[in-house]
This record gives structure tokens, sequence and C-alpha cells, in this order.
């Protein structure tokens, strides 16, 4: 899942500055779960928002709204009507969610009530740990199901650096060594020598360093004809 | 010979060897080697440059190589992975070898929340393990890891680093053995402190027979104080600083000359540890002592 957090809101009261008529939009999928842009979430931000407004006198109109999920179009089309007059949308959904109203609703100005920070897992309650880094070529498997590009601080995928001690990293005591990590599950698996032989420099073009990326899955794309008859948006 | 250095020859002679680090100055004058190289001159057979050592902008590693050969020393250059992509690197290998250098050493790079641009991006498109492969690549088959033929090789003895003292101990071992297969023909190692540790670790890289595949420089550092000893123990990440080292300083009359008397009988006792073919004195901020120190050891002049 992806994981945000809420950006402070006196950022988000300067974001708004210059706007009226506005729309608080949050999303029940990933941001709902981590807890930053589910419809609870938008109810108390709409409330910070009002509040706000009264006190220092801003001409503030706070709507609320909450999709299934704010990264689809079919889901984003509910808000058409609520977008009637209003001239911005506070998304606190994650980065996809805020662009794909942007490009649905182009006269609306969309401005960013989260920063959208990874995709992981909650670790807790109330702690969500990053673990994928999405570069497009996955090596799971050589490294004990734990992932060293983005686990590990330098990315490195030969074993751990020379400032692993004691199951930290060197860039903080709050920070597990992912190496470390890797080690211990290989040797639990029983597949050590998996780290014996050097791992050649990594093809990066799959990842975001080959440009943005797109994914097709040629049988489900539909024909023009076929978008015609089931009215589906350019 | 894979690159006639100076290092090179020394290590292939089998006469113990000496090398020493030299920090790049902050600054747009090279006053600071220059002097350092002066001061030092005749005490090591060869000398690392840091490459933005603690992830802080400092000199070129390769511009300060430049000015020890000038003065007529032997220069290792350090360079990092953390700053420079496989293009950069490469372009940076070829550009330091037309000028002279001949020893690179292959390294990581300490994370840039060390340093004093901690909002920097770092780069790690390749490790230490990958850049060895990449400059192994470059020497021995002319070409560039694209395969773009070279029209002159790079001369080159490769370098890299070794920590006994990080962890998993288990595997540390194991890296040593990846990074002589990946190209390293010498390794240095962080600063040896905890003697019995280290001593455990050269037992393992003797049962795999890595003494006689990659020359082992053991690391020391001289300490000037029961402070600095305390925060190398407490601060920095993969060093072990035993509390006897820190009672003798915090005890002695003279601290200072307590360290050096420690560095230099550490190093007697290294001298003694089968496979370990040369030393490498890091003197941070402490470079005059160098020569000193290589003289009561026994080590010096070198000619």
């Amino acid at each position: 899942m992806i994981i945000a957090e809420q950006k402070p809101l006196e950022e988000i009261f300067k974001l708004l500055q210059g706007h009226e008529r506005i729309l608080v939009a949050g999303c029940r999928s990933c941001v709902a779960i981590c807890l930053a842009g589910g419809e609870k979430e938008v109810g108390v931000l709409a409330e910070a928002l009002r509040l706000r407004a009264a006190l220092a006198q801003l001409p503030w109109q706070v709507d609320e709204a909450t999709v299934e999920r704010q990264c689809e179009k079919e889901w984003v089309s509910e808000l058409a009507p609520l977008l009637k007059g209003k001239d911005a949308v506070l998304s606190i959904a994650c980065g996809v969610g805020a662009q794909t109203i942007q490009a649905m609703y182009p006269q609306v100005r969309v401005l960013p009530g989260l920063n959208t920070s990874n995709m992981g897992a909650p670790e807790e309650a109330g702690v969500f740990m990053e673990k994928c880094g999405g570069c497009g070529d996955c090596v799971l498997h050589l490294t004990g199901g734990i992932c060293p590009i983005v686990r590990c601080a330098k990315s490195l995928l030969n074993g751990p650096c020379g400032g692993s001690q004691d199951g930290k990293c060197e860039i903080s005591p709050e920070v597990p060594c992912a190496w470390d990590q890797i080690y211990r599950s290989l040797e639990g698996l029983g597949r050590l020598e998996l780290l014996e032989e050097p791992i050649p420099p990594k093809n990066w073009m799959p990842s975001r360093s080959g440009g943005p990326r797109k994914v097709v899955r040629p049988e489900a794309v539909m024909t023009e004809e076929q978008k015609r008859q089931k009215g589906v948006r350019p | 010979m894979r690159a006639r250095s100076n290092l090179e020859r020394v290590l292939l002679s089998g006469k113990f060897a000496v090398t020493a680090e030299i920090g790049p100055p902050k600054s747009a004058s090279a006053d600071k080697v220059r002097k350092n190289a002066r001061e030092m001159r005749g005490s090591a057979d060869a000398f690392n440059l840091t490459d933005n050592q603690t992830a802080m902008s400092r000199m070129s590693s390769v511009a300060c190589a430049v000015v020890l050969m000038q003065e007529g020393l032997e220069p290792v250059v350090q360079m990092t992975c953390r700053d420079r992509n496989r293009i950069a690197m490469q372009g940076d290998v070829l550009g330091a070898s037309a000028l002279g250098v001949r020893n690179i050493l292959c390294i990581s790079g300490d994370h840039q929340t060390f340093g004093n641009m901690k909002e920097a991006k770092n780069v790690f498109d390749v490790d230490s393990i990958q850049e060895l492969m990449i400059l192994r690549k470059m020497r021995d088959e002319g070409r560039l890891w694209s395969g773009d033929e070279l029209e002159v090789a790079p001369e080159l003895f490769l370098g890299a680093a070794a920590n006994p003292f990080a962890d998993p101990f288990e595997f540390r071992v194991a890296r040593l053995a990846k990074k002589a297969k990946a190209g390293a023909d010498f390794v240095q190692t962080q600063s040896i402190y905890d003697m019995e540790r280290f001593e455990r670790w050269m037992a393992l890289v003797r049962a795999r027979g890595l003494h006689e595949k990659v020359h082992i420089l053991a690391g020391v550092m001289p300490l000037k104080s029961h402070k600095v000893a305390l925060y190398m123990k407490n601060k920095v990440s993969g060093m072990i600083v035993p509390d006897e080292v820190v009672e003798r300083l915090k005890n002695a009359k003279d601290p200072k000359e307590e360290g050096v008397r420690i560095c230099v009988e550490q190093i007697e006792h290294l001298r003694t540890i089968e496979g370990v073919r040369g030393v490498h004195i890091m003197a941070v901020a402490w470079e005059e002592k160098v020569p000193e120190i290589v003289r009561r050891a026994g080590l010096g002049p070198r000619d």
C-alpha cells in the first residue's frame, strides 16, 4: 500500500490562501489505512479549516467527500456534482489521487494536503514501514525476502557496508540494517551461499531512472470501438 | 604487475607496506596538501586521499592526488559510490589514470546524513563490489562496463575497504572474499583497537586462504585523547574501542604521547600476525605525526 502523512496544518492553510469554496477530498484505500486521508481524517481536517476560517475571518466554505479509490476515474467521477462552483480541491489522497482529480477536472485547482511517502505496510498499530522501492526488477529471491533497494540506506546489492553494527544501520540506531536482516533470513533458510557470488551492477532501466513508467496488459486494452460502446471517457 | 605502482611493487616484494591517509582541505587552495606531503614524505609507500569523507564537500581526491604527485608522493585515490553513477565513475577513472594515478580504492562512502548537507540526494548506482567489477573490466579487458572498447586501458592497482568490526561478524570474511573475487588487489581495514576480534577475523581469513589472494593492510588510527576515543566508541558506527584503550588515554599524563605509543604498539603487534601485509595509518587531522609513528614502529623511513 501507499504510505502518506498529512502536511502540517499551517502549510495547508497557506496552500488555501486566496481560495473560497473548497472541497476536502479523501480516499478509502491506502491513505485511510495509514490514517492520513480516509473519511475520518477528511472530517477532522474540514473541521479544522472551518475553525481557522472563523477565527481568522476567512471566506472559506468547506465541503467534504471521500471516494473509494481516488486513483481510479470511475470513482473520481462521483465528485462531479460536488465540484460545481468550487475553486479548490484539497486532496488528502496520495499524489496519484490528487493527479487523477486534476486530470479529470482541469478547471479546478487541486492542492495536495498530504505528503506521499512510500510503498510500505503497517508494522504495528500506528507504525508504517517502507518495504518496496518499485525498481522494476525484483531481487527478493536473492535476499531472503527483504528488499535491499529501499530498506538499505545505500541500496547495496552485495551485503552490508562497514557501518552495520548490532543489527542497526549507520544512519540511525532506530533504523534496522536491511543486510543484517537479509543475512539472518538467508541463514534461517539455509541459503547463505546466495551471498557468496558478486552481483553485477543493476539495470536501473525498469526503475524511475528509465523515465516515467507505463505498464500495458494488452489483453485488457479496449479498442476504440469498445471504448465508444462502453462510453469510456477519452 | 598490474599498474606498476610503488605500492604494488612493495607488496609484491613481500616487504611490510605502509600507507597513510591525507584529508583533503575545505579550501580552493591545495597548500594544506602540499604541507602534508612535505611533512609526510618518506613515511609511507603511498598516501590515501579521502573522497568527501564523512559526506562533507572537500577538494576532490583526484585533484589532491595530482598535487601529491607534483610533490613526488604516490597517491591512492579513494572513490565513493555515494556521489557518482557509473558514467561519472568511469570518466573519473580515465581522467585520474591519464594524470598518473595508479591506485584506486573502491568504497561505498559514508551516508550523507553524516555530513553537513543531509538534504542531499545520494547516488549509489553501484556498490563498492560492483565498482571493483567495473574498474577491473576497464583494466583487464580495456573496455567500459558497456562493452565499448577503450583506446588505452587504465593501469590500476585496485583497493577496497574491509571492516572486521562491523556486523554480522560471520559475514565479514565472506564479504572480503567477494571483494577479492570482484577484483580487489589490496584492502585497508577499519581502525583496529579490538585486537582480539581482529585476530579472530584474520584466522577466518587465513582459513579461506584469502590472505594469499588479496594484500591485507591493517588500519590504525592514533588517538589524541580519551574524548576522541569515546567519540569513536559511541558515535562511529562499525567501530569498536575497548574500555582499556579509553582508560589508558584518560590516565596518561601526556595523552597525545600515549596515543602515539598505543598506535606504535598496535603496529608492532600487527606485524606479527600471519597474513597482514602492511599497515594503513589514519591520523585524522594529525597527519604530521605519521613520520614519528612509522619511525618508532621501526618501519621508516621508506625509500
